[in-house]
């Protein structure tokens, strides 16, 4: 009896049909596409998009060389060299994110004792070749400048949960 | 036809004063210029239809999946198969190392060309056909049957033993369903007693709309017809030549640019004439499905009968799309299953029943001409 | 000299100039391909002669089926080119009279045939004529004993090739399809409700 009923369902094509209605249905929804450039999607203060390097409100950079974040990254992304300077802090010299490498986990940003570097909301950037997507220590900072207010709303919005 | 032209012709170069100085050149090749009009007459639309295809594949398929689909070239996109094809003209011609040169260049010539020339014989409307043949649908099948060459050819040229493997299946494919598409055009040609493509419309005209047509006795055929349609076509769900979520592509992975063009042309453009072809042979090509209906018969007698056929082949084109939004793909072996042990002995079987049922007096399809 | 002639005699090239290839190519696709052509250039002369149905059926069947799996086996040959050649001279006595046989028989049937002198014209058929219906007249009627046996022989001849090359093998991974399609949900999948964790007990999983 079950595989006659099987035999007469397959014949009348009745499986193949119920799908057609329900891909029938669907032309009928409205459409849940994004129009990316004009709409765009919202966005959690916790996005990790493009590093940044933040400074204090007095213009020092906040980096102090720990090498925590170079320590941590899983990609092998972070490149940092340090030295003395002459007030006797220990400052980088060279800190250069590779972002061909890095794959935006955000564990530099946890592993950073004073929030020093961060990711920031953008993620509409781009580089014509591997060469310059080598952010340098000038080119994060200049990031963090230029998003600093972004930047400090998003770690108040995120501190109580820290 | 023909007069109305030459007259609009006359026209035109009498306002220059010069038409006895060109019809004394044109009128001993008028017959080939007459013949080479209609073909322009009948691939442009095509091409165009073809172009338009693509658009509205994509249009429905993203509709289906609660998409939106192209909207950036030209208002709702409409300027996108132009982009397209632009895009591919200026893309660098790749011919791999040691492939045989001409026959790489020849094989996507050979998959459109059949597709095209299978229109010779397909009628518009009543007498409105490139040539009449009397053993139209045989020329059909004849020609349906030579788009293989262009699969294996493109697969055996390209040195590759990729697009090598992917020919052998998708031609073997294409074989395999050629013959319950011929079974079933066999039904249509025995309710129809004629291979002339207007004799078997005229053969489904009868006062009862769209219960004349052949798709009432023998919808069997007309669905195994379809499946087979769109297996001989290679679209999804029979898409194993391309497989563009499962492997890269068949029988042209080495194309590249127009080479590569060219072969989507010829698939579209065959899926056109297999929409043209089902309805008319199942579907009663330009009839009125509801002549001979009360009042509902009468007010669309006027819709020319072109516009009938057309709309006709985007239903079939439609349901083309809309398989392809819902099938997943068949694995290779259930597809030789289905076209050997399935629909070839299913349209075998339709075949007696239906010479049968025609000795019968409760077949009430027979044609009006002798 | 109309279009009809000059049809002919360029058809008639193409099929002389595609069968020598046939013969000379090196290479067996482009030889398969060349024979490919000769049966269609084929179908155009006969296409001349009015006899469209056979036209048809000629590319139908062998361009269209027959060429196709002849290619299939011909692109998977790995041919060794050294190795035909050797043992030619050898042979060529017998294959020349074998041929010169042919040739000798051929001229004897063409010669003695009582072919209508070339000039004459045939007379036209009337408008409704059908090629294919008087084809099917004759060969259902005068010559159906003929036609049958030559259908039988062919059945025969296709039993007898797949059960000549059919073999089981033995410990193969071959798919039953038919056994596959037949598999409903509840042959295979168990939805079994079981508690989440000591405390829990999961009450609510849906079957879908």
């Amino acid at each position: 009896m079950n595989s006659l009923t099987n035999y007469i369902k397959s014949f009348t094509l009745w499986e193949l049909l119920k799908g057609m209605a329900l891909t029938g249905r669907y032309m009928f929804r409205r459409s849940i596409t994004v129009h990316f450039p004009e709409e765009k999607t919202p966005q959690s203060y916790r996005f990790r998009g493009l590093h940044a390097q933040r400074r204090y409100p007095n213009g020092e950079e906040r980096c102090i060389g720990c090498k925590l974040c170079e320590a941590v990254c899983p990609a092998l992304a972070i490149k940092i060299e340090t030295e003395e300077r002459d007030d006797g802090t220990r400052r980088t010299t060279r800190y250069d994110i590779d972002l061909v490498k890095c794959i935006f986990c955000g564990f530099c940003e946890e592993a950073c004792p004073v929030d020093a570097i961060v990711e920031t909301r953008i993620y509409e950037y781009h580089g014509e070749s591997r060469h310059e997507l080598y952010y340098t220590k000038e080119m994060l900072l200049a990031v963090g400048d230029k998003y600093e207010a972004q930047i400090a709303k998003d770690r108040a919005a995120d501190a109580k949960f820290r | 036809m023909e007069a109305q032209v030459l007259q609009i012709l006359q026209f035109i170069f009498d306002q220059f004063g010069a038409w006895n100085a060109v019809w004394g050149i044109i009128q001993p090749a008028w017959p080939v210029i007459w013949t080479l009009l209609k073909i322009v007459a009948i691939v442009a639309p095509i091409m165009i239809g073809v172009a338009y295809l693509t658009l509205a594949e994509r249009k429905i398929l993203a509709w289906m999946q609660v998409r939106i689909g192209p909207n950036r070239v030209g208002y709702w996109g409409v300027l996108q198969p132009l982009a397209d094809g632009v895009k591919l003209l200026f893309k660098e011609l790749i011919v791999p190392i040691r492939a045989n040169k001409y026959l790489f260049a020849f094989a996507p010539v050979l998959v459109l060309a059949p597709a095209l020339a299978a229109w010779a014989v397909v009628p518009f409307e009543n007498g409105m056909v490139l040539a009449n043949v009397n053993a139209g649908l045989l020329f059909i099948l004849a020609m349906t049957s030579l788009g293989v060459y262009g699969v294996i050819i493109a697969g055996w040229a390209s040195n590759s033993k990729y697009a090598f493997l992917g020919a052998l299946r998708s031609a073997a494919q294409m074989v395999s369903y050629e013959l319950p598409m011929g079974f079933a055009l066999v039904c249509v040609l025995m309710a129809a007693q004629s291979m002339n493509l207007t004799d078997i419309v005229n053969g489904q005209q009868g006062n009862a709309g769209f219960l004349n047509w052949y798709l009432i006795p023998l919808f069997p055929m007309f669905v195994i017809y379809l499946i087979s349609g769109v297996a001989e076509t290679n679209r999804a769900p029979f898409d194993l030549a391309e497989g563009e979520s499962e492997i890269v592509a068949g029988f042209h992975v080495e194309y590249s640019g127009m080479g590569f063009a060219l072969f989507f042309l010829g698939e579209y453009a065959n899926m056109i004439l297999i929409a043209g072809l089902t309805s008319l042979f199942f579907l009663g090509g330009w009839l009125n499905p509801f002549h001979g209906l009360g009042i509902i018969g009468a007010y669309t007698d006027m819709i020319p009968g072109m516009l009938w056929l057309l709309s006709k082949m985007v239903f079939i084109l439609f349901l083309f799309l809309w398989f392809r939004a819902t099938f997943p793909r068949y694995r290779y072996d259930q597809l030789m299953r289905l076209g050997w042990k399935i629909l070839i002995p299913f349209t075998l079987l339709w075949v007696i029943v239906v010479a049968a049922w025609m000795q019968t007096p409760y077949w009430v399809w027979s044609s009006v001409q002798g | 000299m109309n279009l009809e002639t000059i049809l002919f005699y360029l058809l008639s090239l193409m099929t002389l100039f595609s069968a020598g290839k046939v013969i000379t190519s090196r290479n067996p696709v482009h030889a398969a391909l060349y024979l490919v052509l000769a049966f269609f250039s084929t179908a155009g002369i006969w296409m001349l002669l009015e006899a469209e149905f056979l036209a048809l059926t000629l590319v139908l069947v062998y361009v269209g089926a027959v060429m196709v799996l002849f290619l299939f086996v011909v692109m998977m040959l790995d041919i060794n080119f050294e190795q035909l050649r050797q043992g030619f001279w050898r042979w060529f006595p017998f294959a020349a009279v074998l041929g010169a046989i042919l040739a000798v028989e051929m001229i004897e049937v063409l010669g003695n045939a009582q072919l209508p002198a070339a000039t004459a014209q045939a007379a036209p058929h009337a408008a409704n004529y059908s090629n294919t219906k008087e084809l099917g007249r004759l060969i259902y009627t005068d010559y159906v004993y003929v036609f049958e046996l030559a259908a039988v022989l062919l059945l025969v001849a296709m039993v007898a090739a797949i059960a000549l090359t059919l073999r089981h093998r033995q410990g193969t991974k071959k798919q039953d399809q038919s056994e596959q399609v037949r598999v409903r949900r509840n042959d295979r999948v168990r939805l079994v409700k079981i508690a989440a964790s000591g405390k829990v007990a999961a009450t609510e999983i849906k079957q879908g």
